[in-house]
């Protein structure tokens, strides 16, 4: 926590810290206080005054079968997400582990994708999708498959999943990477040794050694796909069609900066709040534990 | 490899080079949509091999005013606005978090803890979590269409701090009695031994945030109304708007591209710190 020998001063460590303290005061604490506050306000139709309403908000959002659809599509596309990316990255991770030679190219190769905006990808995904012109489409549209993701939400559902984790791959790839070759190459030996196929050491050995990693990641995935995908949402999608790709944080966007709802915004924020405050614990408590092996 | 099994390792490779392929499919078209002229690429299909009009793409999207239709600024400011915002936001929270994160370790004062803590929830409150607050926030200020307002709401963060203080914990005590009675004062001992024995993490976690910052999308799209402030990422978005009517995916992908081009090339020129940064700051 603090280091054995210190340095004493009354003013010096308050100057120090000053800086931080305040930026995160006036940005977090502060507004997730006004999140909290308006959450509990509904807002007259003109805009002119509020009125407190303790937990209306929240319970209108809980019967609103708007919020609870778009709940259990979020639940499903970070899933769908988490599953994709990581299940790939896995297996790429683990044939990467088996290189020797060319190690570092495909490892160049395979990771860049962390560096690319969401945003971009979505506009990418626009032009290779588009219902009349992108190029897959075209080859869909041969092989007897009418894309269009415009028209229908399975589609429009499809394309954001697979774009999410196409972006993920690159990361979960070097944490799996870099788990992998943690492991004692002694131990991976001695299996061979008593005959073990590369297939079972992969299963028996590296895998359950792998554990802290994939739990880790899982954590990391989920965070991704409700928060860093809101990129992706509005340059392909905008949530549509209709509602078919409207995830939570795409929706307190809408309702708030479009909708103009700021109570029922608010409340949505604060739930937000709540699920990465949850998640966060859940790292910190969970896995730091089981860490040491 | 343990033993030799070819039939194997021929798979191996298959496999990397299938990976490898479907990662890069995706910017090869995006390339390959950037060296085309506008009429192209309203044909069906879509080109799959590279045209002749890079270059010309290349300076009407840098120095043009934009698609028509749209009210976007040229490429190269929106460029330096990009690589202005992620600068601030790499620099300013490597400053504050190496000056709380010695704060904390090698002070004993009252609120220490609660500092601490504050510094600790910021972890939990992304940016989309709480757009709407704290955008009225930085309105209140009268920070909106300002580079202030685009970066300093992003700068504080627990992971920049909490990485410095465990760099600082694996420094020996000895040094710093040593440095004590050699007559070295805090400050003098946080830039003469600290700063030069933390400088890979410093280096590694400025990669990090440069990345970070210049990938902000929706931040910028709230703050900004002013389109000299827009920054390239953002800008994507009303490029699409506008391709709804007059679709110009030759410049659009030619955006999309120098959008990218600058964090990947951190990512591929600076890839061990890269990595290094990655790990150390998901601890």
């Amino acid at each position: 926590m603090q280091q054995r020998v210190i340095f004493k001063s009354k003013t010096l460590p308050y100057l120090l810290v000053a800086p931080q303290i305040l930026i995160t005061i006036v940005f977090f604490l502060w507004p997730a206080a006004q999140a909290l506050y308006q959450s509990f306000l509904i807002e007259d139709a003109f805009g002119l005054g509020s009125e407190f309403v303790w937990l209306e908000n929240y319970q209108t959002l809980l019967g609103d079968e708007y919020y609870k659809d778009s709940f259990i599509r979020t639940i499903f596309f970070s899933i769908a997400v988490t599953a994709a990316s990581m299940s790939i990255a896995l297996m790429l991770a683990g044939y990467a582990d088996r290189v020797i030679k060319g190690a570092i190219v495909y490892r160049t190769m395979l990771i860049w994708p962390y560096a690319v905006a969401p945003a971009l990808i979505g506009a990418l995904w626009v032009f290779m999708f588009d219902p009349t012109l992108g190029i897959w489409t075209y080859v869909l549209g041969a092989l007897g498959f009418k894309l269009n993701y415009k028209l229908d939400g399975t589609h429009a559902m499809t394309l954001v999943i697979i774009a999410a984790a196409w972006k993920q791959v690159a990361y979960n790839f070097l944490f799996f990477l870099a788990g992998m070759q943690a492991i004692p190459r002694s131990l991976i030996e001695a299996a061979a040794i008593d005959g073990a196929s590369p297939m079972r050491r992969f299963w028996t050995i590296i895998f359950p050694l792998l554990s802290p990693t994939t739990f880790f990641l899982m954590v990391i995935n989920v965070v991704y796909a409700f928060f860093d995908t809101f990129g992706i949402v509005h340059t392909i999608t905008n949530g549509g069609p209709g509602n078919a790709t409207e995830i939570l944080v795409y929706k307190v966007y809408r309702d708030g900066f479009m909708g103009l709802d700021l109570g029922s915004s608010a409340a949505q924020s604060v739930i937000l709040m709540a699920i990465v405050i949850t998640l966060t614990v859940i790292q910190f408590r969970y896995i730091e534990r089981r860490v040491q092996y | 490899m343990v033993e030799n099994r070819p039939i194997l390792r021929i798979v191996t490779h298959l496999m990397l080079l299938l990976g490898v392929v479907i990662i890069a499919v995706p910017i090869w078209i995006m390339f390959v949509g950037a060296s085309h002229d506008g009429v192209r690429m309203l044909q069906v299909p879509t080109p799959v091999l590279p045209g002749g009009m890079f270059w010309q793409n290349l300076v009407d999207a840098l120095f043009g005013s934009g698609l028509e239709g749209t009210e976007t600024a040229p490429v190269w400011l929106m460029l330096l606005n990009s690589l202005i915002m992620a600068l601030s936001i790499a620099f300013g929270k490597i400053i504050i978090s190496l000056l709380s994160a010695f704060a904390i370790v090698y002070f004993r004062f009252p609120f220490r803890m609660m500092c601490f803590w504050m510094i600790f929830v910021t972890l939990m409150l992304p940016v989309e979590v709480r757009i709407i607050p704290t955008f009225e926030v930085v309105a209140n200020l009268g920070l909106l269409n300002s580079y202030a307002g685009l970066s300093i709401p992003l700068i504080a963060s627990a992971t920049a701090t909490f990485l410095f203080r465990q760099v600082f914990m694996t420094i020996p005590g000895e040094l710093v009695e040593s440095a004590r009675i050699d007559g070295a004062g805090p400050l003098r001992f946080f830039w003469d031994f600290l700063i030069p024995l933390s400088r890979t993490n410093i280096a590694a976690l400025f990669v990090i945030l440069f990345i970070y910052g210049w990938n902000q999308y929706l931040w910028p799209l709230l703050v900004t109304s002013d389109k000299d402030l827009y920054t390239i990422v953002m800008s994507i978005k009303q490029m699409l708007e506008a391709a709804e009517q007059t679709p110009q995916w030759n410049i659009i992908m030619m955006t999309a591209l120098l959008a990218m081009l600058p964090p990947v090339m951190v990512v591929v020129f600076m890839q061990k710190l890269f990595v290094k940064g990655l790990v150390e700051s998901e601890k």
